[in-house]
């Protein structure tokens, strides 16, 4: 269990940002690393609520289906998909890590272009087959 | 010197008496993810445009609600651990932490089994 509150307001990590900490290329990506973790958990939902609707019918189903075909519907799920390809593709930098490559601050801002590019291209490759296969 | 006992050191688990155990299963499960992810993500958007029918007929095929079981239950143990970081992360307040902390339990628990009955409904 954890001590009380704090005696002085010391500034906590996600204060520190802007006034204190220098922009980093490294850090912004594990920023987003937590930020699309946290919407994955919320966009679980979002899968769960597609499956529960197929259970429940052909009514049902179209009526969902008509939200995720809507402009927002579909603006949520390129969303979903990039956070979930962003989170998988720099969650494999992390694995690497762990097991103790590519901490090198040269390394790891270049392997984050690489998780970067290959989050868009992956993007991109699920919303082609989606589209023109 | 360390201030450790020997038996503290041996067994390994540290202050909170749990040792590797949420950092090597957050690792297990991120790494069953890899395949079952883009597994999902390709096979769903291959079914972009299909109607109801297609749907429930792909959901029917054994390896593929098999498939979907694990996706969806490794994602939710996933995220049940992610979140709980996150939560034991910002929230300082003693009782909204404990509550917070078994409220997301409970929710990932309750849309893991709805998750399953649905797809078993379709599959079965």
């Amino acid at each position: 269990m954890t001590t009380k509150t704090p005696v002085d307001n010391r500034p906590l990590s996600p204060f520190m940002l802007g006034q204190y900490y220098r922009f980093q290329w490294t850090s912004l990506l594990s920023i987003i690393h937590r930020v699309t973790g946290v919407g994955l958990s919320v966009g679980t939902l979002l899968v769960a609520a597609w499956l529960i609707a197929l259970a429940m019918g052909p009514v049902v189903y179209a009526d969902f289906a008509k939200h995720l075909t809507a402009w927002y519907g579909q603006v949520l799920l390129f969303g979903w998909t990039w956070a979930l390809m962003y989170h998988l593709g720099n969650g494999i930098r992390h694995l690497f890590w762990d097991i103790g490559w590519g901490f090198d601050i040269k390394v790891a801002e270049k392997t984050g272009y690489a998780v970067v590019a290959a989050s868009l291209l992956l993007t991109a490759a699920a919303w082609a087959v989606a589209y023109f296969l | 010197m360390s201030l450790r006992s020997p038996l503290s050191r041996a067994r390994g688990l540290g202050s909170a008496k749990d040792g590797v155990h949420h950092f090597w299963v957050q690792r297990v499960s991120a790494i069953a993810l890899i395949p079952l992810t883009l597994w999902f993500v390709f096979s769903v958007a291959n079914l972009a445009g299909g109607d109801y029918h297609a749907v429930r007929h792909w959901v029917s095929a054994p390896s593929v609600a098999i498939s979907l079981v694990l996706f969806i239950l490794t994602m939710l143990y996933h995220s049940a651990l992610g979140v709980q970081v996150v939560i034991e992360d910002y929230v300082h307040h003693e009782g909204l932490k404990l509550l917070s902390l078994m409220g997301q339990k409970f929710l990932h628990a309750i849309v893991a089994a709805a998750s399953v009955y649905a797809i078993l409904r379709v599959a079965l």
